[in-house]
């Protein structure tokens, strides 16, 4: 076929787009995403019983924050990955400033703390799994987010796929705070970013593979 | 004028070409898609000088990559640069296919003269779109040729099959998908000439 019968063949019919597209498939990958890890949650985790006495701890307020900004800040480099030409600009650095808080916060607490307690402070009770608990609920939120990008046009795409996965991962991780009973800057600084940083290391190694068009 | 002057001028023209296009004028996307094409083969000619041969499959290759992917045009964003991404893109991912990357006589980077050089003499395509359309299943094959080959209305076209008229939309979608697809792994398994890569 030639190339001028090909032009004739894409216009024919009209080039009307989906309006709202990238919006709309992330909206629909998270909202389904977030659901499934929820119900993972529920299935096998179940809900902490310190959960509502923790809503009163300003320590929860600030692992939310610091766990939905991270959310914020990814779900803002994929939507730009997701576009052929759009910069990152300023994102990437955006993304590290929750993560650079928490650490100065840890320092902080470390510091203040008797040198006895602080490998305690560090370790938590829960550093064992929680890392693998938020990648596991990170999985249906990676698949889902994956299947959003493949549908848009990724040009980097180990990064795109990295950005994917680390959306995933901070989403799983705010699923997680219902579980969760830590609320230790040292320990969300450390345990929880590793658990975040799983699915986006997931994501950077699939995004070759699975984000080709 | 100076090339500035020209891209400056390409580009508006072209943007409001593009985004009468999204709305759904095809008069409108048709021009685009015709301009399009020669700005793509000057820019793969340049830049492929070993491999002349491969220049018109990548045009119909990206030119049917960014129908599929037009849904991630941004109007915020300059044409220029979406279009060039995408170019780009398909040119980075034919010669990591063929891993010869050595090719390149020309950088990358540069998405200046874009909009500027033209070349609308179209060299034989060794890939035959119209074959790969004849290997589509049924349900997407006969929405494309009637809806875009034929030009028949999608309601004379649900007629004709006895599909239905959503039916129809989601073949011609589905179908134009699994083409860039088809594309995608005819061109890793297609020999290529013997050229040995220059040594650095």
């Amino acid at each position: 076929m030639k190339t001028d019968d090909l032009v004739m063949l894409l216009a024919n019919g009209g080039g009307a787009a989906e309006r709202h597209a990238l919006a709309r498939r992330y909206a629909l990958a998270i909202a389904l995403g977030l659901a499934t890890a929820t119900l993972l949650l529920l299935a096998l985790l179940g809900v902490s019983h310190s959960f509502g006495a923790s809503l009163l701890s300003p320590m929860f307020w600030v692992k939310l924050g610091y766990v939905a900004s991270l959310a914020v800040a990814s779900l803002l480099a994929v939507l730009r990955l997701s576009r052929p030409g759009a910069r990152l600009d300023w994102v990437p650095a955006a993304t590290a400033v929750p993560v650079l808080l928490m650490w100065a916060l840890a320092v902080a607490v470390l510091l203040a703390a008797d040198p006895v307690q602080r490998l305690g402070l560090l370790l938590g009770a829960t550093w064992a799994v929680c890392p693998f608990l938020i990648a596991m609920l990170s999985v249906p939120l990676l698949v889902a987010n994956l299947w959003a990008m493949r549908g848009l046009a990724p040009t980097r795409l180990t990064l795109a796929g990295a950005a994917a996965g680390l959306l995933s991962g901070s989403c799983g991780a705010l699923v997680y705070c219902l579980h969760c009973p830590e609320l230790g800057a040292p320990f969300l600084g450390v345990w929880y970013l590793l658990g975040m940083l799983i699915p986006t290391a997931a994501g950077a190694l699939l995004g070759r593979y699975t984000l080709r068009w | 004028m100076t090339d500035q002057g020209r891209l400056n001028a390409n580009e508006a023209r072209l943007k409001g070409l593009l985004l009468r296009a999204l709305a759904g004028e095809a008069p409108a996307y048709q021009a685009w898609l015709k301009e399009l094409s020669a700005h793509l083969r000057a820019y793969f000619r340049k830049r492929l000088t070993r491999f002349p041969d491969e220049v018109e499959d990548l045009v119909q290759e990206s030119l049917l990559a960014i129908h599929n992917q037009r849904h991630t045009y941004d109007a915020d964003l300059p044409l220029t640069a979406w279009v060039h991404a995408i170019a780009k893109y398909k040119l980075v991912d034919l010669l990591r296919r063929r891993a010869r990357r050595d090719a390149l006589t020309d950088p990358l980077e540069d998405e200046s003269d874009f909009l500027v050089a033209t070349d609308s003499e179209a060299a034989e395509a060794k890939r035959d779109v119209g074959k790969l359309l004849g290997q589509l299943p049924d349900r997407q094959r006969l929405p494309i040729v009637h809806t875009k080959l034929e030009g028949l209305s999608v309601a004379e076209a649900a007629r004709l099959t006895g599909m239905s008229e959503s039916a129809i939309k989601v073949g011609v979608h589905r179908g134009m998908k699994a083409l860039a697809v088809m594309i995608l792994e005819s061109s890793v398994d297609r020999s290529f000439s013997p050229v040995r890569p220059h040594e650095h």
